[in-house]
């Protein structure tokens, strides 16, 4: 469904992406994970036949994105990062503006139209302007007009930011549900959200591909960094030097104190849960357990992860 | 041009929906009225003193004294407002806002945008021009008009105003700022109507090809009821060529990474 091989994008002097290779097939989920200005925009605007690469060629549904653009644009929703849409217009015109675009037949249009609404949630303002609409009601009339041509592929940049909890919720079920006859690929900088939506992951820093994996092997990877949050009360040399007593702990820092309450950072060797021996000692040594967590791994984690593992660091 | 279809009447309702484009019409409605009855009423008054002198009264000549200063007041106002007012946000403003590039990310060409919002102006350029055939229409119950300049000076002005609307449409095409676009636009208009006041101080070869240039040079024959052939083409050729400009700003805009 999209092949990318070999793609650069520069602008002037600057390299948004450097010979960026990547495969999807029909079905896939796909994060863009990067830190801002990693590159996951420019290989958007790419895939959506917007931007001509420098160098490489992309296909996206069978589609060359110079040569055949049109094509391209035909079979892709995009979503774009800041959710540019026209005020003036209500979220039924703006579809129907869409539809008509996308030349989806004028007899299957307002079924097509309302279907879009539905999913997207915003069939109780359809008939509402745009620019009179909350934050989350325009990124979903923003999805919905991405969804509105029935795309075999959709590219949404950043497409849960500024949405509430329950928002964020309704919104990876709804990009989950398009998946089995589409391909969707979404940018984030959420990890999270990437472990919760995604089946796959690339991860783009300063316009270069780190990696391209599953989110579970993801995960297992920053499990090499596993991190406990332990909240102790008691002397903190004596609780410092208990958990450092510890086998498999490699570091312990504190990073809070208030009175003799302490919050301490542990780092535990890879493949090792130390909780239980975490707790034990600070009960046997006569100290106040108040809490303890394992930290989620951030993307900063599997950043400094991937950064300080790569081969003749 | 189906895509273009779409993108013509989505702009036109645009264009209908905002506030701007009724202003335009209403002051073009209302100025060109006043002009009209200022020398509607002139030249009663020099009817009325030619009828103590038959030599006067000779020498009265509607089309000349009313319609051939109508035609160059319009057409200074559709230079300097009407032009600007209803080309300066057409582009620019789908750059400002981020819109274009939600707008090519659909199945569209660059021409398709440039033809479809330029139809969009050009469709209410023209009916503001519709509507002022009242004036001429009224005066004709009162008085014997000629109706062939009348008829002739109507299609200049259009052609004229289609010719601006592109220019207006190029202007907007390469700034984000919908006020530069409009000065450009409204400045490149005045240097068009006043560059034959440079003819009598160049070179022969050089005036001839300013004369040529001239918007009023080409305006004169429609004013005395013919229609040149060469002054069709030479208002097409104006609107074309900005058109044609205004595309390859755009593609030159995405390949650069603008868009």
């Amino acid at each position: 469904m999209i092949h990318v091989e070999g793609l650069t994008r520069t602008f002037g002097d600057r390299v948004a992406v450097r010979d960026l290779t990547f495969h999807a097939e029909r079905g896939e989920i796909i994060g863009l994970l990067g830190p801002n200005g990693a590159g996951k925009t420019t290989t958007m605007r790419v895939l959506t036949g917007l931007l001509p690469p420098t160098r490489g060629r992309v296909r996206v549904a069978g589609f060359d994105v110079v040569e055949q653009s049109l094509e391209v644009r035909r079979r892709v929703g995009y979503l774009p990062e800041t959710v540019p849409l026209w005020g003036d217009l209500t979220v039924r015109e703006l579809l129907e503006f869409v539809a008509a675009l996308k030349a989806v037949p004028p007899a299957n249009r307002r079924e097509r139209i309302d279907a879009a609404l539905a999913s997207c949630g915003v069939a109780d303002v359809a008939d509402r302007r745009i620019d009179t609409l909350s934050r989350g009601y325009r990124q979903r009339a923003g999805i919905a007009q991405a969804l509105v041509g029935d795309p075999e592929v959709l590219v949404l940049d950043e497409p849960t930011v500024g949405l509430d909890p329950r928002q964020i919720v309704e919104i990876r079920e709804l990009i989950r549900s398009l998946a089995p006859e589409r391909t969707v690929i979404l940018s984030t900088h959420i990890l999270p959200e990437v472990t919760r939506v995604c089946r796959r992951v690339l991860i783009i820093d300063r316009g270069v591909l780190v990696t391209d994996d599953t989110p579970e092997r993801l995960g297992r990877a920053t499990a090499t960094a596993a991190r406990l949050a332990v909240t102790v009360r008691g002397p903190r040399s004596h609780a410092v030097e208990v958990l450092r007593a510890l086998d498999a702990v490699e570091s312990v820092s504190v990073t809070t104190s208030t009175g003799d309450v302490h919050h301490v950072d542990v780092t535990v060797a890879p493949g090792h849960d130390r909780r239980e021996a975490v707790a034990a000692a600070i009960v046997r040594a006569d100290l106040g357990l108040l809490a303890l967590s394992t930290r989620e791994p951030t993307l900063e984690d599997v950043f400094v992860q991937l950064v300080t593992e790569e081969p003749g660091a | 041009m189906t895509r273009a279809r779409i993108i013509w009447q989505r702009e036109l309702s645009a264009l209908l929906h905002a506030p701007a484009a009724w202003a335009v019409m209403a002051l073009f409605a209302g100025l060109s009225g006043y002009f009209f009855y200022n020398l509607v009423a002139y030249f009663n008054l020099a009817a009325l003193r030619a009828m103590q002198n038959p030599l006067q009264a000779r020498a009265l000549d509607i089309t000349r004294s009313v319609l051939h200063p109508y035609f160059s007041d319009v057409s200074l106002v559709l230079l300097l407002l009407v032009v600007p007012a209803l080309t300066m946000r057409l582009i620019a403003e789908e750059r400002r806002s981020g819109t274009a590039e939600l707008l090519f990310s659909y199945p569209v060409t660059d021409a398709d945008v440039v033809v479809g919002k330029y139809l969009a102006a050009a469709t209410i350029l023209t009916t503001m021009l519709v509507v002022t055939v009242v004036f001429p229409a009224a005066l004709s119950r009162y008085a014997t008009l000629d109706t062939g300049p009348v008829v002739t000076g109507m299609l200049g002005l259009l052609l004229m105003g289609l010719a601006f609307l592109a220019m207006g449409v190029f202007f907007s095409s390469v700034t984000e700022n919908q006020f530069v676009a409009a000065m450009l636009s409204a400045s490149f208009g005045i240097l068009f109507l006043l560059v034959a006041w440079l003819e009598p101080f160049v070179p022969a070869r050089l005036a001839a090809v300013i004369a040529q240039v001239s918007v009023l040079g080409h305006f004169g024959s429609f004013a005395v009821g013919v229609v040149d052939t060469a002054d069709v083409v030479y208002y097409l050729l104006v609107a074309a060529t900005f058109l044609f400009l205004a595309v390859r700003v755009l593609e030159s805009r995405r390949w650069r990474g603008m868009e």
